[in-house]
């Protein structure tokens, strides 16, 4: 008999494929929130291959801070008009205006649990029963433990002691009124998997993941973006630095590495050698405390 | 490169964590920060050492109790395996997690603490890898440090837990001697354990071959939804999108569609808009077909050489994951892949004590974390496989339709 081989992307392709179609087949009004960074990218990729040669049956929803790095926001305008699919763009500012929330104040004041308020709010507006989003286990300790198909209530909380069983690859997505499902397509990818995946695939991403010079400021060991959105001190040095992004967020709560590498080559033999996690490197907002992430999900966040 | 999912079964001291946290460890999949925030937590505490077992605690609220409530997977790679570890927690009123763990998993880990040898949570979860068809069982003979490395000992649980292993219909069984906690024979061989003359734990598992684990043979394509872009010049475009869960289709292939029973062929197989000649288990792809039938999310396209049961009716072994019991009579959605139909659990046959086996012929209802044989009335036909045969097309879930809830998992039978 002829052998068969499957890579081990072949199979987190084909089970990323096989949950888009499961959220097409069995929701009415689902979104895939897209935030410009590579899980989302990577995301947009697997759905052409779901559902090419038809339309996507979703729009790409964008929850826009106002802090965004302009090198994703031009990448997301650009990918939505390429591949002819509906972006739905909504603001924290709007919601900060209309809400009168507290903008958060501080050095690098982030808008990120803002986020939560327009997320629900565009929920609403739209009746999205389903948000497919680009989170993955290995990120962070809370979303290890969270399910492919993430039942929210109407307040977007996640109850991790309430969480259905999710066996094989049969995904219940029956949900009450007001309620919506979370669906992450990509949850058993590492950081590693979706560079390699880039690689083999030659997947597109802005700029700012590749070396390039930046004026940054140096923080507790940390490279932040000189931004209007940050408040200089006295005693703040501006200085600029060859650096790479790992992540892509907000410009206030996302670091910079410093890094010479410019192909996607570059960058996974560093991946491989780094010694700090992804988050840990990056991601100023989860140092606050050691259950920073649980918090947020349980409170709607993504 | 290939991928292997893994479960680790153990009772609540066996050191199951640790030894997930050794291996994550060992395999240098652990960062700086990740052990920054650990040290911090070891020393909260007040432990001396570094507590690998802390790598897998999830949630604050574990963190308190000092519990894990829910599977958690965990993600390291070596140059030749992706690995894919579902941690599900060992005390009793979980079964239902490890079921879960269990059900996509190619191999488990069974740890046996040393100083106890088999015990009944053992037999709870050989029992269980067992009703779930995991093709390879390893048997880790933990904390060998605390009986001084001993060959008798070891030996000993060896030949009680063959018993349990033939009693349970474990085909494949690997034993192994580790200390997961001084890192004995877990990615490197110990040279405390000399007399032991296998590979370390590591080498199991990356030389472990499930590639042929996949069903080449019997093909099924669950229909998950239709393309049907009706732009101009697609107009007449309709392809079956799904995965294809087991077995080779090539265009023009005689394909029947279930349970309508129509039959017809493949004219076309896409990947990513691309046509291809054939396609196979894992992937996911396009069906096109010669005839225009009706086939919409729910059927099955499959190849009339070996044909799954169509039936409405169908036995079942059944593992009750909700707080609410089940009384007979009781109706539900069963979903096998896309196909959901309305259920009734019409009586229960036994229950199967899954500590001995033992089964009981008067159970009346079942309460969370039973495993109990039932006779399952489909409102509309299902097509579907023996769980222990096609394990793709014999898993489905029991959903409750006023929580909305999964409820139970069965092994068709």
């Amino acid at each position: 008999m002829k052998q068969y081989r499957s890579d081990y992307l072949d199979h987190l392709e084909s089970e990323a494929i096989h949950i888009f179609r499961e959220v097409a087949g069995q929701f009415e009004k689902p979104a895939l929130l897209f935030s410009g960074g590579k899980d989302s990218i990577t995301l947009v990729h697997l759905a052409l291959k779901a559902f090419r040669p038809g339309k996507f049956p979703f729009p790409l929803v964008h929850i826009d801070t106002g802090h965004n790095f302009p090198e994703a926001l031009a990448f997301r305008d650009n990918l939505a008009n390429s591949i002819g699919e509906k972006l739905i763009v909504r603001k924290v500012e709007d919601t900060i205006r209309e809400k009168r929330l507290t903008e958060p104040v501080g050095k690098f004041a982030s808008r990120n649990a803002l986020q939560t308020y327009t997320l629900l709010d565009t929920i609403e507006e739209f009746g999205f029963d389903a948000c497919i989003g680009g989170a993955r286990r290995d990120e962070e300790k809370a979303r290890a433990k969270e399910r492919i198909f993430s039942v929210r209530d109407e307040f977007g909380q996640w109850n991790p002691k309430l969480q259905r069983p999710e066996l094989w690859n049969t995904y219940n997505g029956r949900i009450h009124k007001g309620e919506n499902v979370r669906v992450f397509p990509i949850s058993n990818w590492t950081e590693l998997d979706i560079w390699n995946y880039i690689r083999r695939e030659n997947i597109q991403l802005p700029s700012i993941y590749f070396s390039h010079e930046r004026e940054v400021l140096e923080h507790e060991g940390q490279l932040v973006a000189y931004s209007s959105f940050i408040r200089l001190d006295p005693g703040d040095k501006i200085v600029t630095r060859t650096v790479r992004y790992r992540t892509v967020g907000d410009m206030t709560c996302t670091a910079a590495v410093e890094s010479k590498a410019d192909s996607v080559e570059d960058i996974i033999s560093e991946i491989i050698a780094t010694k700090t996690s992804e988050r840990g490197e990056t991601r100023i907002d989860d140092k606050v405390s050691e259950a920073a992430m649980e918090d947020r999900k349980k409170n709607g966040y993504f | 490169m290939d991928l292997l999912r893994f479960i680790t079964a153990g009772s609540v001291d066996d050191g199951k964590s640790t030894l997930i946290g050794r291996l994550l460890y060992d395999s240098k999949s652990i960062l700086i920060d990740q052990l920054e925030a650990i040290e911090k937590q070891s020393k909260n505490r007040e432990e001396g050492e570094i507590d690998l077992a802390l790598l897998t605690d999830g949630l604050r609220a574990e963190r308190e109790q000092g519990i894990t409530i829910d599977v958690a997977y965990k993600y390291f790679s070596t140059p030749k395996r992706k690995f894919i570890i579902a941690d599900a927690p060992g005390h009793i009123q979980y079964t239902r997690n490890m079921v879960t763990g269990a059900s996509n998993s190619d191999l488990a880990i069974i740890l046996i603490d040393a100083r106890n040898g088999v015990v009944e949570q053992t037999r709870r979860h050989s029992i269980i890898a067992s009703l779930l068809s995991i093709p390879h069982v390893v048997i880790a003979v933990n904390k060998m440090d605390l009986v001084d490395y001993s060959q008798d000992v070891y030996n000993n649980i060896v030949i009680d837990y063959a018993k349990v292993a033939r009693a349970t219909g474990l085909k494949d069984v690997k034993y192994i001697p580790i200390s997961a906690l001084q890192g004995d024979n877990i990615v490197e061989r110990s040279t405390n354990i000399s007399w032991y003359e296998g590979g370390s734990l590591l080498d199991i598992l990356e030389n472990t071959e499930v590639q042929k684990d996949l069903n080449y043979k019997d093909a099924r394509f669950p229909v998950q939804y239709v393309i049907r872009p009706q732009t101009d010049d697609l107009h007449d475009y309709r392809g079956y999108a799904g995965k294809i869960i087991s077995g080779v289709y090539r265009v023009g292939d005689p394909v029947v569609a279930l349970p309508s029973g129509l039959k017809t062929r493949i004219s076309g197989i896409e990947i990513n808009g691309k046509r291809v000649e054939e396609a196979h288990v894992p992937q996911s792809v396009t069906l096109l077909l010669e005839d225009d039938i009706d086939i919409s999310r729910g059927d099955i396209i499959v190849k009339d050489e070996a044909l799954p049961k169509t039936e409405q009716e169908l036995e079942a072994l059944v593992c009750w994951m909700d707080a609410k019991p089940l009384v007979p009579g009781n109706k539900y959605l069963l979903q096998l892949n896309s196909r959901v139909v309305r259920a009734v659990v019409k009586n229960i046959e036994y229950k199967l004590n899954v500590n001995t086996l033992e089964k009981d012929y008067s159970p009346g209802r079942a309460e969370l974390n039973d495993v109990f044989r039932a006779v399952i009335k489909t409102a509309s036909p299902i097509s579907f496989d023996r769980y222990d045969e096609l394990r793709e097309n014999g898993g489905a879930i029991l959903i409750d339709e006023t929580s909305n809830v999964t409820v139970g998992a069965c092994m068709i039978q």
